[in-house]
């Protein structure tokens, strides 16, 4: 189990990661979209550590909606309204918990892909970041199914994201800025499953 | 990266800052926005909202003012701004009769307007929306999320603005829009990239006897590269391109010649002069022109061509007074 200080310690760790590789990320985006996802992904995290002593001892519920409401509020581009309602459904889903599993994180992660797919009318096979959280979602469920390890089924969802990313690096891009690239998107990887599998990772990492 | 800048932080800050100073007679700043209004609210006529990143100057906020939009909001370079401000800008420029959003199609732009406008809604504001899309070098196909906005946008906001300030219902203004965006089509070409402060590197690579055709306005790849022509020719492929897309036969046109930020004006009246010749040949009567910066991509060397198809009804709006920074008909 996962109490809220940890789970605070790892969203701050998330946020200095994308800060970390900010510039890669935005070179990602510059191939194929309009070079600003790193950027902007960096400022909301910034406006979300700068409010983490305010969220000292919160429920696990507030500190996710904390950084949704950062996201939303201060990302813009396509990733703020994206990663921000995915954070804001996963902490209505995490509600007033101050503990959580891995079962409960796999229902945190089902909400957040339930968002992300709400808010851009998008679905895998797109070239965006659902091709690594649905996979990642899908290995969790079935690792932990089969073998009840919850670090085996977080690693296995990380491999499985890792697999995405290169999966969107075969696909022609339908949604967002890369799709006016037609054929010319194939060959270069997702920048939202590239940041998304980032954060997969230093769950991973820590937990 | 070689700018006149002084942080890259503080680019749209201090962008924001300078506009108002200079002129504080058509805007002032919604304080603690990245927000321009108009500087005298006016009451009893739709009121209309554009913006989108950063970077388009003078769009959005060279266009607030008589006649054209109530505010502009900026995002960040090239970057959709998020709901906070376009939320605080609809609450401010609301009245009795709506507002109508006017959002160029892109994903971000479409998101954060719809969320803001979905955050007004529930304040008990009228909103509407329309979602330009006039850029014809990215096709609406299956694989895209739909043609991008360019900028055609400008002749959305004059004929919308003009519509507005008639005391026209907030239906009757976005109806209105919706047909300035059926019938206006725009492609472009650059031979430089343009440097996001942000990131410090061109957006795109190109050769020095290359131009990128079909180009976006934040520096997206277009439909191809091609080694660079005299500019009859370019013209020609941008015209054909357009007047494929829509028939324009035997109708009345507006024209802009518009500058990606770093084309001078006189490369903008060289092109015209072949855009004027060719539809003249082509049996399409060119009613008004435009030719200078209205939608830029930062320092790009590049150009686009826009058409609108005009009727009794849009011909008079446009010739309708507009008194805006970068936008003045009397």
């Amino acid at each position: 189990m996962v109490n809220q200080d940890k789970v605070l310690e790892i969203m701050v760790k998330i946020g200095e990661k994308i800060e970390e590789d900010k510039l890669f990320l935005t070179e990602l985006d510059n191939v194929i979209g309009d070079g600003d996802h790193g950027i902007n992904m960096a400022r909301g995290f910034g406006d979300f550590i700068s409010k983490v002593p305010d969220l000292q001892g919160k429920d696990i519920g507030a500190i996710l909606k904390a950084a949704g409401m950062s996201l939303t509020m201060k990302v813009g581009g396509a990733s703020g309204p994206l990663y921000g309602t995915a954070y804001l459904q996963a902490g209505k889903t995490a509600g007033d918990k101050t503990e959580i599993g891995i079962e409960d994180f796999i229902q945190i992660l089902e909400a957040a892909i339930e968002g992300v797919k709400m808010r851009g009318k998008a679905v895998t096979g797109e070239k965006t970041m659902l091709d690594a959280m649905v996979p990642a979602l899908d290995a969790i469920k079935e690792e932990y199914d089969a073998s009840k390890d919850a670090k085996k089924a977080l690693e296995a969802g990380l491999a499985a994201a890792k697999e995405g990313v290169e999966y969107t690096k075969t696909i022609i891009a339908t949604k967002g800025r890369a799709s006016y690239l037609g054929e010319r998107s194939i060959g270069h990887q997702d920048p939202g499953a590239t940041s998304f599998t980032e954060m997969l990772q230093v769950i991973c990492e820590n937990v | 990266m070689k700018k006149f800048i002084n942080d890259v932080n503080l680019v749209e800050e201090q962008m924001i800052e300078g506009m108002v100073k200079a002129y504080p007679q058509y805007v002032k700043r919604l304080p603690g926005q990245t927000v321009v209004v108009r500087a005298n609210k006016k009451e009893g006529k739709v009121a209309l909202i554009s913006g989108g990143g950063s970077g388009h100057e003078p769009a959005h906020g060279g266009f607030v003012g008589e006649g054209m939009l109530d505010a502009a909001v900026a995002g960040a370079v090239f970057t959709s701004p998020s709901p906070e401000p376009i939320y605080e800008a609809l609450k401010e420029i609301a009245t009795d009769k709506g507002v109508l959003m006017i959002v160029k199609n892109y994903t971000g732009d479409v998101m954060n307007f719809e969320m803001a406008g979905e955050m007004a809604d529930a304040d008990g504001i009228k909103v509407a929306q329309v979602v330009v899309n006039d850029d014809v070098a990215v096709d609406g196909s299956l694989y895209t999320v739909g043609r991008r906005g360019v900028a055609g946008t400008i002749f959305v906001h004059k004929i919308a603005g003009a519509k507005a300030e008639t005391g026209a219902s907030l239906e009757e203004v976005q109806a209105t829009a919706q047909k300035v965006i059926d019938n206006v089509r725009t492609m472009g070409v650059a031979i430089t990239p343009c440097t996001v402060p942000a990131a410090g590197t061109p957006g795109f690579e190109i050769a020095d006897d290359e131009m990128e055709v079909g180009i976006g306005i934040h520096g997206e790849p277009g439909t191809h590269k091609a080694k660079l022509e005299p500019v009859d020719s370019i013209v020609d492929h941008l015209l054909d391109k357009i007047l494929a897309d829509l028939d324009f036969t035997g109708s009345e046109v507006a024209v802009m010649v518009n500058s990606s930020g770093g084309t001078p004006a006189m490369e903008l009246f060289i092109a015209n002069n072949r855009v004027a010749d060719v539809l003249a040949e082509k049996g399409v009567k060119v009613y008004k022109t435009f030719v200078g910066e209205y939608m830029t991509s930062l320092e790009m060397q590049g150009f686009s061509v826009t058409l609108l198809k005009l009727d009794d009804e849009l011909k008079e709006l446009l010739d309708a007074k507009a008194d805006t920074i970068a936008l003045k008909v009397f």
